[in-house]
Parts: structure tokens; C-alpha cells; sequence
């Protein structure tokens, strides 16, 4: 085990991929000489070369569908798309393409692409650059959609994803490539389907993905040290497609749920988890659960304002709290 | 083109022809649902470019109007209509219709909905190949109205940039469905808008596959040779209304009648028959074959097929048993 920042597992992973299988490439804008954004592609570029280390033009939807069109006939590419608020752009090759194509050809092709980036609001980026898109892929059918909490899992998940048949969105966030942790030495895979727990309780589930995993273990220490409240926090690595089973084992322990996520409310991860729990385990419930999301708003400037906006530890102690009455 | 390969280049386009009224046919008694577009018209356009290049090894991708670029790479003709009647033995196992018609064995990657989605794939498609070395090119047919979405400009930018081995082929048929070129875009010259991205672009006839055939002769050539991509801008017509929805009121009678008297089967017929290569009765006598053949191998496996099964609804939205999205695989 090495311990390393979250942008150098991504690193590792894209590097031993590109060793191992002359097909991968990377691209994206400022991915190679620049060495991207927020590192991630950093050395790859001397390394392997501008034919696969390749600084596209800001053209997201065309290079997105270049880079599936390779991955047809064997090329197995991962697109860095610098923010996913750019993502936007790219959404119809995404949607109709990538996602597609399995099935419309009846199994004939398929488009093995992975697509990077990060979503989250950061400091102080404004509307344009702090929105979340995680619900919007993960309701797209002929997509995997993932989104690593740690180091370990961006390593393990980027490697599986650069190996796997589907397509797969991996969705980062601003705020985490510094993270130090953990990472396995050698090859490590992480499962892209299925949920973690990433701290084991009674009480009350917490459910939690990306940086709101982080947030749900620093609300479970709080209750824990100062209201007694041992909060079990379940870390949904996957969004599409979501941990039934995981959801369902851990909600008939506590029988009790809150679901925290940066993104608004509405169409959110957290309505698709309480349809879950409603549809595998209503009957185990003690209390309803209760989601703690952003307000409904374009993210604003202002540092007080984008605060507010968004969740926090803080919120979800509440939101548990109100649901024990305390 | 010997005389050989222009009797067998005419029977091709005559099938296209036929095989496509057929479908009119089949939609209007309800076998056929969804979108139709069909090619009558611009069958030269497929066929003179697909002479010049190597069909089976170049790969091809276009728009919704793919039956007969799908044919023209060697898909069976049989597996399109059953397609078409959206059964299992269909190209695309019923799931696809007639706007995705897929052969990948043949390197037909496919049909696509959204206007001008394939440029980008196409070029994606030539970025690989030229990453596995192989001496295939990357072929993408679209409208001239597509050429106003962004991926045009993006796709052809980048195919110049990295110089990659695909050629846009443009069958410009003067309208994208009701709306006639010069009333959506600015130059009405499609080849004109490539000069942007310094590829080599040029007009020609797309109503002479002779002269198609020559145009795309260089075309592939160019392509093939590692000089990057190539745009060819083919001048053609389509007969019916743009799909079957389409009541094809907006186009003056004068104008079709125009190119009516430019048919591409029509005046390559009668230059063999001028040449004495064939008779009018050869000519009857393989429209009749053809029609038969249609009728009674095409349609009839069409007819024949079973319908997918509701169990396997769910099929092909994801990869089977990909190992490793269980992960821990070494
Ligand atoms: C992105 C998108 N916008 C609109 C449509 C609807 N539509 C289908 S075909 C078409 C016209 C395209 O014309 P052209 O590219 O010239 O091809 P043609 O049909 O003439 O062969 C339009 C507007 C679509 N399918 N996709
Ligand atoms: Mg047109």
C-alpha cells in the first residue's frame, strides 16, 4: 500500500493502462503538454506520445464522439471533459452514441469508452462551473456511472472502467483530487457495481457518494461522540446502476435513512434511493427518510451564498437529529 | 469501370431502386413502422463511391438513410428488410429499425438518427485505424444539411489536425426535408465550406456513377495514401418526400421533373445500351429477375422471421457477465 493524492491514483491507473495495452489513449483539453487540469494525466504525455496523450480543440461533443467511434473498432480511450457543466456539450454523442449503440446494433458494437470529469461545487466557480450532473447519466440506459469517494477507488475504478466493455461516466469532484489515501500496490480493481460501508452502525443509515461520503463520516463521528447516535454510513460508489441489495441490507439494520448529495433535490439520487428502500424494504422502516440536498438554485458567487446552497456534515447531524426527534 | 463491372454496377443500382420501393410498399400495408427514408434518386452516389473503395474493409458509417450504403458493404439484403419488419433474424436483431441498420462484420457501423452524429464517430473510427496501422479508410455519407450542425466543423477540424483517413462524402440532395438549402445555409456549395480546414474538397455530379466513381477514385486514393481527409460534395436528387411522413409539397414540379430526366439508372442504362453492351430486353429481363428475387427470397424471409422474444428485452443494453464490473479480476 502507498498512500498518494486522489489525482496521482487516477495518474497510476491511466499510466499501467497505457503500458500494458498500446489501444488506450487519453484525451481531452490540456491533458498532455499542459498535463492537465488537475493533473491527472501528468507525465503521460512524454511518455506515450501526442498520437495517445492527445490535447483535443474545445470541442466537446466532437471529440466525445471521436473517441467513441474509436473505441468501436478497439481503441479504448478516456476522454477528460474539464468540468462536467461541459459536459452538457458532449450529452448527445454520450446519449445517443455511447449508450446506444449496444443496443440498437443488437450487440454488434459496442463503445468501450470512459468518460472522466468533475463535478461538484469547488470555491467561489459560479453557476457555469459548479453544477452537478451525476443525476442526469445515471438515469441514461447502456451507461455506467460511477463516482470514487477515495484514492483507492478512483485507481481500482479507473482501471476497471479502461477494461470494461460498457461505457462508463466516472464522475470526480473539484474539491477531492488532493485527497491523500491508501492505494493498493499493484493491480487493484474496483467493482463498478455495488456500495460500500464505510463505517458499520445501528442506528440510522447514512447513505453518501463522492465528497458526501466524507461529509457522512464526519456527521456520524459528531452524533456518535456528542448525542450517542452510532450512524452506520453506506458509501453508493455506483449510481447506475444504484446497490438495491446494499441499500436494502443496510436500512433492514438500522431501519432508518438519510441520503446526503451536493445536487438538488429534485430527480436526485436520493428520490431514486428512498424509491428503492421503498420498493425492497418499506416495512423495515422505523421513521421516513429524509434526503439532505443543495438548494434548488444555479450555485452563486458569493462565499456565503454558495455555502448555503449546498449541504454539509452539519446538515445531515440535523436532518438525523430531527429524526429521533431530538 | 470495364463493361463487366458497369452491367453489374447497373443491376446493383436497380436493385437498390427496387428493394427501396419494396419498403414503400411494406410501409403502406403496415409491415414497416417507425421512420423510412428511402434512397431512390441517389443510388449512384453509394454505389460510384463504394466502387472506389474497398467494401467489407473500409468502414462505413451514415445517417438514417442506410439501407443501401448497408448493402453496398455486403450486408445481406435479406437481414435488412427482416430488420426492417423488426424481426430477430433482422441486421440489428429487431432492436435497431430502419434508421439503425448495423452489419460490423462488413464494417458497416452503422445508421445514426441524429443529424450529423457520425461525422465525429467517422473520424474516431479513422483514428483507430491509423492507431493499428491497417490500410483501411473511414468512409461517413451524410446529407448537406447536415452540415450545419457543429460536429461538422469539429469533426473536420480534427481530422485535419491529425490528419487522419477519413473521407466525408456529402450527398447533397438540395434539401433538408422540407427546407430547400439556400433558405438554411449561407454557402450553398457545400465543398466551399471545407476550405476553412485546408481538406481537399470538390462538387461533382452525383447522378453519374462514372463520374462518382472517378471522383471517389481520387478520393480514396488520397485517403488511403496517408494524405488525410477528403470531402467529396455529390450534386443528387431524392424522388419521394424525405421519409414517409413527409407529404413532399414544398418542391416545384419543374424541378423534379428536371432531375427526373437525370436518373441514374436510366442514363447509365442507355449508355450501355448505346455502347450495344446490352439490350432493353436484357435490361427488362434483369428487373424481373430482381423483382422476383425480392419477393420471394427478401420479403418472404422477412415475412417468415420470428419476432424477438419480450424475455430478451433487456438484452444488449449492457455487456454480459463483463468481468470486470465485479472487479478483483487479475
Ligand atoms: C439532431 C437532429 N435534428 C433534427 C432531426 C430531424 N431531421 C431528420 S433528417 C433531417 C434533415 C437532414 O437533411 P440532410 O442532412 O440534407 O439529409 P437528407 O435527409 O437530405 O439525406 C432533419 C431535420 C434529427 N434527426 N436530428
Ligand atoms: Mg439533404
Amino acid at each position: 500500500m502507498a498512500v498518494m493524492m486522489y489525482w496521482e491514483a487516477l495518474q497510476r491507473a491511466q499510466d499501467e493502462e497505457m503500458t500494458r495495452d498500446p489501444l488506450v489513449l487519453v484525451m481531452g483539453e490540456d491533458v498532455g503538454v499542459a498535463g492537465g487540469t488537475y493533473k491527472a494525466t501528468k507525465g503521460l504525455y512524454d511518455k506515450y506520445g501526442a498520437e495517445r496523450v492527445i490535447d483535443t480543440p474545445i470541442s466537446e461533443n466532437g471529440f466525445t464522439g471521436l473517441a467513441i467511434g474509436a473505441s468501436f473498432i478497439g481503441v479504448r480511450p478516456v476522454i477528460e471533459i474539464m468540468s462536467v457543466n461541459f459536459a452538457w456539450l458532449a450529452m448527445d454523442q454520450i446519449f445517443n452514441s455511447a449508450a446506444k449503440v449496444r443496443y440498437m446494433s443488437g450487440g454488434q458494437l459496442t463503445a468501450p469508452v470512459v468518460i472522466r470529469s468533475p463535478g461538484g461545487t469547488a470555491h467561489q466557480l459560479g453557476a457555469q462551473h459548479s453544477a452537478r450532473m451525476e443525476k442526469v447519466f445515471m438515469g441514461i440506459a447502456g451507461l455506467r456511472v460511477v463516482t470514487p469517494s477515495t484514492p483507492k477507488q478512483a485507481y481500482g475504478m479507473l482501471k476497471a472502467a479502461i477494461r470494461c466493455n460498457d461505457p462508463v461516466f466516472i464522475n470526480e469532484h473539484e474539491l477531492m483530487y488532493n485527497m491523500k489515501g491508501e492505494v493498493p500496490d499493484g493491480d487493484y480493481f474496483h467493482p463498478l457495481e455495488g456500495s460500500e460501508v464505510a463505517r458499520p452502525g445501528r442506528d440510522v443509515t447514512l447513505f453518501g457518494y463522492n465528497i458526501s461520503v466524507h461529509w457522512c463520516l464526519e456527521a456520524a463521528e459528531f452524533l456518535a461522540t456528542h448525542h450517542g447516535i452510532d450512524c452506520e454510513v453506506v458509501d453508493l460508489f455506483t449510481l447506475s446502476p444504484l446497490d438495491r441489495a446494499g441499500i436494502k441490507a443496510s436500512v433492514s439494520k438500522t431501519h432508518r435513512a438519510v441520503i446526503a448529495e451536493e445536487a438538488e433535490a429534485p430527480v436526485g439520487v436520493g428520490s431514486e434511493v428512498i424509491a428503492i428502500i421503498n420498493e425492497e424494504c418499506f416495512f423495515e422502516l422505523d421513521a421516513a427518510p429524509l434526503r439532505v440536498s443543495a438548494r434548488n438554485v444555479p450555485i452563486p458567487y458569493n462565499h456565503k451564498l454558495e455555502k448555503a446552497a449546498i449541504p454539509s456534515a452539519k446538515d445531515i447531524v440535523h436532518a438525523v437529529l430531527k429524526m429521533f426527534g431530538k | 469501370m470495364t463493361p463487366a463491372d458497369k452491367k453489374r454496377v447497373l443491376r446493383e443500382m436497380l436493385f437498390a431502386r427496387r428493394f427501396e420501393e419494396r419498403c414503400y410498399e411494406a410501409y403502406v400495408e403496415r409491415k414497416i413502422g417507425g421512420f423510412l427514408h428511402l434512397y431512390p434518386g441517389q443510388e449512384a452516389c453509394a454505389q460510384g463511391v463504394m466502387e472506389a473503395a474497398r467494401p467489407g474493409h473500409d468502414y462505413v458509417i451514415t445517417g438514417y438513410r442506410d439501407h443501401i450504403h448497408a448493402i453496398k458493404c455486403g450486408a445481406d439484403p435479406k437481414a435488412v428488410m427482416a430488420e426492417l419488419y423488426g424481426k430477430e433474424t433482422g441486421s440489428s436483431k429487431g432492436r435497431g429499425g430502419s434508421m439503425h441498420i448495423f452489419d460490423v462484420e462488413h464494417h458497416f457501423m452503422g445508421g445514426y438518427a441524429l443529424v450529423g452524429g457520425p461525422f465525429p464517430l467517422a473520424a474516431g473510427i479513422a483514428k483507430g485505424l491509423k492507431m493499428k496501422g491497417s490500410d483501411a479508410i473511414s468512409i461517413c455519407f451524410l446529407g448537406d444539411a447536415a452540415n450545419n450542425q457543429g460536429t461538422f466543423h469539429e469533426s473536420l477540424n480534427m481530422a485535419k489536425v491529425w490528419n487522419l483517413p477519413v473521407l466525408y462524402v456529402c450527398e447533397n440532395n438540395l434539401y433538408g426535408i422540407g427546407t430547400r438549402i439556400d433558405r438554411s445555409t449561407a454557402v450553398v456549395d457545400q465543398y466551399k465550406r471545407v476550405c476553412g480546414y485546408d481538406i481537399p474538397a470538390v462538387q461533382v455530379d452525383g447522378q453519374d456513377v462514372e463520374v462518382v466513381y472517378q471522383a471517389a477514385k481520387t478520393a480514396v486514393d488520397h485517403v488511403r495514401s496517408g494524405k488525410g481527409p477528403y470531402f467529396l460534395e455529390l450534386m443528387t436528387y431524392r424522388y419521394r418526400g424525405h421519409s414517409m411522413s413527409d407529404s413532399n409539397a414544398y418542391r416545384a414540379k419543374d424541378e423534379e421533373r428536371m432531375w427526373s430526366k437525370r436518373d441514374p439508372i436510366i442514363m447509365l442504362r442507355d449508355r450501355l445500351v448505346d455502347a450495344g453492351e446490352i439490350s432493353l430486353d436484357d435490361y427488362k429481363a434483369m428487373d424481373t429477375e430482381i423483382l422476383h428475387q425480392i419477393e420471394s427470397e427478401i420479403i418472404k424471409f422477412a415475412e417468415e422471421s420470428p419476432e424477438p422474444s419480450v424475455n430478451e428485452l433487456e438484452k444488449y443494453v449492457l455487456a454480459d457477465n463483463d468481468p470486470y464490473v465485479r472487479g478483483g479480476v487479475r
